[in-house]
């Protein structure tokens, strides 16, 4: 038993729907109990969806119990397909539906329906919404990506490809497929079949005249692909192209990939992002702490950003989908940190409150923890909110993604200038160091720091977290060190603090004086 | 749909026909309810015991809620616990230690059944009943069932106080009457509701659930209680077992049902209609008064009603009596027929009642029937706007404070704003 308040991911038979409702003309029949139908409002509001997912529910009760749930599915099986006539169906359980053990698949086949029916497979005590999804695609298209009895149609002109991953929920989804079509297009790569997003079972079939795979989003689509690269002879494409630098080691791919010159990804027509980041106004942003944390594919992306693209300091790595574990750790390590495999926020809250970040990326978990520590924070990765699926353009992927980072990231941010002129006139009476960045209004007020003469940032007295590398004992501020501490630019001033702290701490002084915060000072610039 | 043909013009629907349907349901589970009565139980913790879709439904009904150090979370099930019974009772033992280890301000814990763990039969009340004896005189650990398969949305906090029931003291004195309001209401409106209590004389009442679990309102032979919400048949039927006894009324929306309610209370307390009368008139006036506005509005609109929280006939009695509204399809999860009662006579003759659901069914004859709105959860809603029909999501309806007289002009305004955003972006 795990004590869970918040879940990153949902059962996997949510991945399952996220597959079902991004394509079209398939239906999922799901055994579920009442009540399971909440999955529905996650695309109906969060995604704004205009159609209900097309999901039919058995909605089993406890007076069906008794032994009549065998039938209920097959009626509600026969009735969805009467209904919908989908080209495909998808039969599975829900979580407790796996524990009364009726046997979807089997019970579907003795329906004897005009077309494919899929089983799924999917442990709910074991497995997560991710895994669910991926699952899903990989049984979709290996019952329908059949090897033709013909020899394949190729592409005539132009090489071909699909577009592997996108779904229904998916952060920026829509956008990013919009971005590497149009690249894709800008470089003469026709795209065969995006799936799951907007396809049907009778695209699916058409995988195979595709000459390779674009994977965007490994976490749903790396089990079909490996399948299709060993089964269909279509390799696959491994660089997320998150990032200016991504995207240009991706087209460098996808070139060689399709017979075409590597030296396309010169193509950088709407790229500001590079030239924003070398403008002076963004020296400011140099080896600003960041923590990262999100699914892998966008948690490795990122960091990766923030450190080449932005010259940020990754000063944590973490995710939380475990089956991608390993790429983590790997890509943590090139930037000397640990990586934090976990899906309990709390774990990653201590992690933050540890690292001591200037900025989160994260998931909308880690905007709430970040809210709570007072820290900016951007949002890469789902789980998201209903903001995090805007009306406008905003894709992450491709230049134009590169441009949506840059201004998403830095935004929290103070801006160079504004921070370098608070440093000026700090203390003025409009113009300090409390009052929120000017581009986010002024509601954005942070706590009242000035009231508290006494500013000793002790993590919050709660006995749980006190794990880990945080639980070491801090000395205590003198009044006057404290007081000498808030004239320094607040900009630095935690790092000040930090430094001073370690240092007392490394020296046995148990209470910081000025004297103690100018010897720290003199022993860290050397 | 055929309609119904009127046995007597004026009982109503009391005796009405009622379609029970069975299939999908597009309803929330009784687990939901946790959102609101942790709110209103202030020293009190719900624990889940379930699978990690429980603990998604929660955090996804629960939107940003569940940052502020809510109070609750799920135990979530898995393999190691399936395998062996006595193996689940242990770890479910160390996941309430550590909880309340964590938590120590926590006085009252229930563990909430869930469908897995329905299934596969974990004894929770047995749990309960350990781990209190652990944990009292500091923590009361009680048990119920949120669970799909068993409860619909708001049965959940039915499940939640028939569970308390038992617990309440023994009310000592024997000769004059008191009066319980049964169900969880915003905290203003009992604020309302109990300045008004005291203006018509009544001294002896009490709410439940009470604010904190250590206060916990007494229950014996002279308990007149009086139902604020009409999902709560479990709780009435234990609250009857301690020796109460319900008091029937309509249920306390709008100025008519309000009014009605009070003075049901004030009968079952033995005041004169005219002291409550003059007790309410100015709040009853006002209510009405707010009324005027909204009439104009929705007179005449066609409404339809998917089940969902049981409120569906007491808001349709209030929208078709109070605001003229013309009702196609009132459709509620589960009708309770004795407490609703006066509900149902005071519906208009011929008003189509359903009971349970299947949903694409009811959605077929929701399209034939072009109602002019559409109480639907949020499931549904954004799909039936896309479809042309304006929509008013129900689960607001739970959230927001709709009883008593002050109440009753923005309960209107629920109705009425989709509608005027209809016609501001249309026009």
């Amino acid at each position: 038993m795990q004590l869970t308040l918040w879940t990153y991911e949902g059962p996997p038979h949510v991945g399952a729907m996220r597959i079902a409702t991004a394509m079209r003309d398939v239906h999922y029949v799901l055994h579920a109990p009442q009540g399971d139908t909440y999955a529905d409002l996650l695309f109906t509001m969060i995604e704004r969806r205009t159609e209900r997912p097309p999901v039919t529910y058995t909605t089993f009760q406890a007076r069906d119990l008794g032994g009549d749930t065998a039938q209920l599915f097959k009626d509600a099986a026969r009735d969805a397909y009467e209904r919908f006539k989908p080209q495909a169906l998808l039969v599975g359980a829900s979580c407790t539906a796996e524990l009364i053990q009726d046997d979807p698949g089997g019970l579907t086949q003795a329906l004897n329906l005009p077309v494919p029916v899929i089983p799924l497979e999917l442990p709910a005590y074991q497995r997560k919404e991710n895994w669910g999804a991926a699952e899903t695609f990989y049984q979709l298209v290996r019952t329908l990506a059949v090897k033709p009895a013909q020899p394949r149609v190729r592409g005539e002109n132009k090489p071909r490809c699909n577009i592997l991953g996108p779904t229904a929920l998916g952060f920026r989804h829509r956008d990013d497929v919009r971005e590497i079509c149009q690249l894709l297009a800008q470089i003469g790569v026709a795209v065969n079949v995006v799936a799951p997003l907007g396809a049907s079972p009778q695209d699916l079939a058409r995988l195979v005249d595709a000459d390779f795979n674009v994977v965007l989003y490994p976490e749903v689509a790396h089990q079909a692909a490996g399948w299709m690269a060993r089964n269909l002879g279509q390799p696959a494409t491994k660089t997320i192209p998150i990032g200016a630098g991504a995207t240009r080691e991706f087209i460098r791919e996808v070139a060689t990939l399709a017979g075409l010159d590597p030296g396309l990804a010169t193509t950088e027509t709407h790229s500001h992002a590079p030239w924003y980041a070398r403008s002076v106004d963004a020296n400011y942003l140099t080896a600003k702490r960041v923590f990262v944390f999100g699914d892998a594919t966008h948690a490795i992306a990122a960091a990766r950003v923030a450190a080449s693209e932005l010259g940020f300091k990754v000063v944590g790595l973490g995710t939380y989908s475990r089956e991608f574990a390993r790429d983590v750790r790997e890509a943590a390590a090139l930037y000397g940190v640990d990586a934090l495999i976990s899906d309990d926020y709390l774990e990653v809250e201590a992690a933050i409150s540890a690292a001591g970040p200037e900025l989160v990326l994260g998931t909308q978990m880690e905007r709430h923890i970040a809210k709570r520590l007072g820290l900016p924070c951007a949002v890469i990765s789902a789980p998201i909110h209903v903001q995090d699926f805007p009306a406008r353009y905003s894709p992450q992927m491709g230049f134009e993604g590169a441009n949506v980072l840059f201004d998403a990231w830095v935004h929290p941010l103070m801006m160079g200038l504004e921070e370098h002129l608070i440093g000026m006139f700090r203390g003025d009476f409009e113009f300090h160091e409390d009052a929120a960045p000017s581009h986010l209004g002024g509601a954005a007020i942070k706590a009242k720091q000035d009231e508290a003469p006494a500013l000793i940032e002790l993590p919050p007295p709660e006995p749980d977290k006190q794990e880990g590398p945080a639980a070491a004992i801090t000395a205590a501020w003198a009044p006057d060190a404290e007081k000498e501490l808030r004239k320094i630019p607040f900009f630095v001033r935690g790092k000040a603090r930090r430094n001073t702290e370690r240092y007392a701490q490394d020296h046995s002084v148990p209470v910081i004086t000025i004297e103690t915060l100018y010897d720290a000072k003199a022993h860290f610039s050397r | 749909m055929s309609a119904v043909i009127p046995i007597h013009a004026d009982a109503g629907c009391t005796d009405a026909p009622v379609l029970a349907e069975r299939g999908q349901r597009e309803v929330f589970c009784g687990l939901t309810g946790i959102i609101w009565l942790h709110r209103k139980m202030q020293d009190a913790f719900f624990l889940v015991v379930g699978s990690r879709t429980c603990a998604h439904l929660i955090q996804s009904a629960a939107g940003v809620m569940i940052f502020a150090e809510p109070r609750f979370a799920t135990a979530i099930l898995d393999e190691r616990d399936l395998a062996g019974l006595a193996d689940a009772q242990d770890e479910l033992d160390r996941v309430v230690k550590r909880l309340l280890e964590r938590r120590p301000d926590i006085r009252l814990l229930f563990l909430v059944g869930s469908c897995p763990s329905e299934v596969i039969k974990l004894d929770l009340s047995r749990a309960a009943g350990r781990l209190s004896e652990r944990f009292m005189p500091q923590v009361r650990v009680l048990n119920y069932s949120g669970s799909g398969i068993e409860t619909t949305f708001t049965q959940g906090e039915d499940a939640c106080l028939a569970a308390l029931v038992p617990v309440l003291p023994v009310s000592m004195q024997q000769h004059e009457p008191e009066l319980l309001i049964v169900g969880a209401l915003a905290d203003v409106v009992e604020d309302q509701f109990a300045r008004l209590f005291t203006a018509m004389g009544i001294r002896r009442f009490a709410f439940f659930p009470s604010r904190r679990s250590t206060a916990l309102p007494a229950v014996g032979p002279q308990t007149r209680f009086l139902l604020a919400q009409p999902f709560l048949a479990d709780s009435a039927r234990a609250l009857e077992g301690r020796g109460a006894c319900r008091v029937s009324a309509p249920f306390p929306l709008g100025a008519e049902g309000s009014a009605a309610w009070m003075q049901a209370a004030g009968a079952a307390m033995g005041l004169q209609a005219a002291e409550v009368e003059q007790a309410i008139a100015p709040a009853r006036k006002r209510a009405e008064q707010a009324l005027t506005t909204h009439r104009e509005a929705l007179t005449g609109k066609r409404i339809f009603f998917f089940p969902d929280s049981q409120l569906e006939v007491p808001l349709a009695r209030f929208l078709a009596r109070e605001l003229g509204m013309v009702l196609t399809e009132v459709g509620t999860p589960y009708l309770h027929r004795q407490h609703l009662a006066v509900e149902l006579a005071w519906l208009p003759a011929g008003t189509a009642l359903s009971e349970g659901q299947d949903v694409e069914r009811q959605l077929d004859r929701c399209r034939a029937l072009r109602p002019d709105i559409v109480v639907c959860g949020l499931g549904l809603a954004n799909p039936l706007e896309a479809e042309g029909f304006t929509t008013k999501w129900s689960i607001e309806l739970v959230f927001t404070p709709i009883q008593g007289f002050e109440q009753a002009g923005d309960l209107a305004g629920l109705f009425t704003r989709p509608l005027t955003r209809r016609t501001l972006l249309a026009a």
